[in-house]
């Protein structure tokens, strides 16, 4: 009787254990992404079906993007508040061009589109080197550096259109970036698993990469030991710029208009994904595998409550809180960590 | 924690009763036993210094002390009577005060804010910005500390930052004083300074622990010293009969022969030559020196005399506004350090925490990290991950690190392990000049020693090291001739049987007047 309790017990607590250890290694995700799948499933029918899986993968690609964009900001020790007005000017330019060209020659659709995808990652990158110049150069900080060009991004983008969409690109931009399917995927998944495998190929074998886990580090101690740090900063600034501007040319074509309100809750959700995926907000810590599924769960709740019927202004709460919890659960982990590492 | 006992708090009445007593107290993290049944005893009026490697406990004690951390087990008493210290707020209470080697300064405050931090002087209600400006100008008037209180602590340097935490630590009344390496950042001056404090403060009765590295120090204040080893109790000792290497062997459990090795000196061609070098700062003046392969050459001075500095503008980190630096036969003056590391020149800085280690990375990463560019970790822009993990792994070996984990985080590992990292990253990659600058910072002997040899190793085959210290034994014993700075200028160069600490001293102070 005493001994079956004892095991009991001695089981309970193994399993304890057992998470306790899938808290430190892993964070806080992967019991978020359970706990959102069981209420979710719960909620409604529709939501563990193939074709809504598939559509929560679609959804989140552009936060993916984003997100790890965001994460070589937050990697270097800083942050990029200017991801939204990103893709705002992407989405903008992008159409615009297109259906500039569109109109002077009707037949061209593939050089409208092309020039139009140039045009539009060329202006969001370019937002990403004005930011990197700023932190770089001139040794402004991250925050203030990146709301200032939030600020003027995103009316330029406006006065551009004067607050109106932008109409009139070539169908077949929608239907092929926006609405495509090879073997059942929607295309704008294959965009963002090349960029995924980019990634990680950057941090984990490149030198760059590791500089960006260096200079966000200890910038003093990567500086003596001959890293070029400047131009480490200012490039993961424009790496930034240039995946927030590939997300924002990927929702144009999804919306089929360019649109200057796009992305204004970006800069929150694209923290929130790193966060949740366990990147340092000091730098120098994250993981791209992380960042990816803290970007899907968040697709995932935003779809879960869609599909729940939840109102949209309660969705913006419920992805703050989970911002904070992710947070505190962070400073939990971080406690383990210093108790377990032996 | 449990299990602490809190029985009987019947006054134990002893001829001479102990400020503070613990029995058996053991202390267990995760993974380590880092106490093990240690007993300690601490007297009133009596500096009682705590000796051991890193490591052996010393920091879990004192954190005890200071309520900062409670034991599994064990007996604790204060003034005779079992207490459970249960947290700083409650030490304090009891009048125990530690000043800790991480400092708990606010830096955007002022001196006299952060020195009544916690018990802010009020008169209805509102903060008395007067009062608080009488009282701390009191303090350090009475400490003697040159501070103004109304300076703000972030513009500070490391050591007036230290004299503002021991002139907070001696505001209230004290019973217990607990200072971790309080002299690590203090120059000679200011260490006098502080001695005097203690002898002060023994004579009212206070119990003083202290921890340091220094065996200098301890015959100059200690009256009875505790050796600890891997978390144990190893024996108590009288501070004025115990010879140094009686301690270095209770501390280490080896003898050893000599702290300082003997060094050959070969000198041979000339690898750094500097030539009226000033700084864009002001900080270095025409200061001119040279150095040899086959040499460790000593740059000594006390903080600010731009020591550092000369050394820093070498390596492109200072601005140089006048002077010509040449390294190896090449003029280098105005290069960045990856064009010097790249030409064999490698400084390493005095604060690894700082300047020198990128503390939640990998001990791999960081070896690696002032040398990813080279063909044996990279090809083209990618990493060779197998060569790197080989090549910081045989350093890893070479350097004993402890536990010998190279996926570890740095911020994990002791001082003098995180120190060795430092000294890693020198030997991933071919270096002709060393420079050293305060390499044995908050290490214990043990590590020291390693160090030592580790500089006559890359000393005798070739290699020409520079060594900047503002410790006296290591300036006296390690290099084969000294430089001795001065407010931004050099003051002498001494060789052999000139190097003694008199000269130095003379140099380091004298002038100071004229």
């Amino acid at each position: 009787m005493t001994s079956l309790e004892d095991d009991k017990k001695m089981a309970r607590s193994r399993s304890a254990n057992w998470l306790q250890l899938v808290f430190v290694r892993l964070g806080v995700l992967p019991f978020l992404l359970i706990a959102a799948i069981i209420v979710f499933t719960l909620m409604s029918d529709h939501f563990l079906s193939g074709r809504n899986i598939m559509n929560v993968l679609r959804q989140s690609t552009y936060l993916t993007l984003v997100a790890m964009g965001q994460m070589l900001a937050l990697l270097t020790g800083g942050f990029d508040l200017s991801v939204g007005t990103i893709l705002a000017v992407t989405s903008v330019v992008s159409a615009t061009v297109m259906a500039a060209v569109i109109t002077a020659a009707p037949d061209s659709a593939l050089f409208a589109i092309l020039l139009g995808v140039l045009a539009g990652f060329l202006a969001g990158t370019a937002i990403g080197v004005v930011n990197g110049i700023g932190v770089s150069v001139f040794n402004v900080s991250p925050f203030m550096m990146t709301l200032g060009v939030a600020s003027i991004g995103f009316g330029i983008a406006l006065y551009m259109t004067g607050g109106v969409p932008v109409y009139g690109m070539p169908d077949a931009f929608g239907t092929t970036f926006g609405f495509g399917q090879f073997l059942g995927i929607p295309s704008p998944i294959y965009v963002t698993l090349v960029l995924i495998v980019f990634m990680c190929v950057l941090l984990y074998w490149t030198r760059l990469g590791r500089h960006f886990y260096a200079v966000g580090g200890n910038i003093k101690a990567s500086a003596l030991s001959g890293i070029n740090t400047r131009l480490t900063l200012f490039t993961a600034y424009v790496m930034c710029g240039g995946l927030a501007a590939v997300s924002g040319l990927l929702l144009t074509a999804r919306l089929e208009t360019g649109e200057a309100n796009i992305g204004a809750s970006m800069p929150l959700e694209s923290i929130a994904a790193c966060v949740i995926g366990g990147v340092s907000l000091r730098g120098g810590i994250g993981r791209v595998e992380n960042v990816v599924l803290g970007a899907i769960f968040i697709g995932l709740v935003q779809n879960g409550m869609n599909l729940g019927r939840i109102e949209s202004y309660l969705q913006t709460v419920v992805i703050g809180i989970l911002l904070i919890v992710a947070v505190v659960a962070d400073q939990f982990r971080q406690r383990y960590i210093a108790k377990l590492q032996d | 924690m449990k299990s602490i006992v809190t029985e009987e708090p019947g006054p134990q009445q002893n001829e001479a009763p102990f400020l503070l007593e613990f029995q058996s107290v053991t202390k267990r993290f995760p993974g380590v036993l880092a106490l093990d049944g240690v007993n300690f005893d601490l007297k009133a009026g009596e500096v009682h210094v705590l000796f051991g490697e890193n490591g052996a406990g010393k920091s879990t004690l004192i954190s005890i002390i200071a309520g900062a951390i409670k034991p599994e087990s064990g007996r604790i008493r204060f003034r005779g009577r079992a207490v459970e210290l249960s947290s700083v707020h409650h030490a304090r209470s009891l009048g125990i005060s530690a000043v800790f080697q991480e400092f708990s300064l606010v830096p955007q405050l002022t001196v006299e804010e952060n020195l009544f931090l916690g018990s802010e002087i009020t008169r209805a209600g509102l903060l008395s910005q007067s009062e608080l400006h009488r009282c701390a100008g009191e303090i350090l008037d009475e400490l003697n500390f040159p501070l103004r209180p109304s300076q703000r602590v972030m513009y500070l340097s490391r050591a007036e930052q230290q004299m503002v935490e021991i002139a907070k630590a001696f505001r209230s009344d004290l019973s217990i004083l607990i200072l971790d390496e309080p002299t690590s950042s203090l120059t000679e001056r200011e260490t006098k300074r502080l001695f005097t404090l203690i002898e002060q403060a023994k004579a009212q009765g206070v119990g003083i622990v202290y921890i340091t590295h220094r065996m200098s120090e301890i015959r100059r204040i200690g009256d009875r010293i505790t050796v600890l080893r891997d978390g144990r109790y190893v024996d108590t000792v009288d501070a004025k009969t115990s010879s140094n290497e009686e301690l270095v062997r209770l501390m280490t459990g080896r003898v050893i022969e000599q702290i300082f090795p003997r060094i050959t000196h070969t000198p041979a061609a000339e690898m750094l030559r500097v030539e009226g070098l000033s700084t864009a700062d002001g900080r270095v003046q025409d200061v001119s020196l040279s150095l040899r392969k086959g040499e460790v050459v000593g740059l000594a001075g006390l903080i600010g005399s731009g020591k550092s500095e000369v050394a820093r503008a070498c390596f492109g980190w200072e601005p140089v506004a006048s002077g010509r630096i040449s390294f190896d036969g090449e003029d280098t003056t105005g290069l960045n350090p990856r064009q010097l590391l790249d030409r064999g020149f490698f400084y390493l800085p005095p604060d690894r925490r700082d300047e020198g280690l990128v503390m939640m990375r990998a001990v791999r990463e960081n070896i690696t990290l002032p040398s990813l560019h080279l063909p044996k970790f990279s090809r083209g822009w990618f990493l060779r991950l197998a060569a790197e993990r080989a090549r910081a792994s045989a350093i890893a070996d070479r350097l004993n690190l402890q536990p010998p984990n190279l996926e570890r985080s740095v911020d994990h590992f002791s001082g003098g392990n995180q120190q060795k990292v430092l000294l890693g990253k020198s030997l991933a990659r071919d270096v002709k000049l060393f420079v050293f600058d305060e390499p044995t910072v908050g290490v214990d002997v043990g590590t020291r020693v390693a160090i030592y040899d580790f500089i006559r190793e890359l000393c005798e085959s070739g290699a020409a090291i520079l060594m900047i210290s503002s410790d006296l034994p290591e300036i006296l014993h390690l290099p084969h001739r000294v430089y001795v700075m001065h407010r931004g200028r050099l003051r002498v160069e001494l060789t052999g049987a000139e190097v003694t600490e008199a000269a130095i001293l003379g140099y380091f102070f004298e002038k100071e007047a004229a």
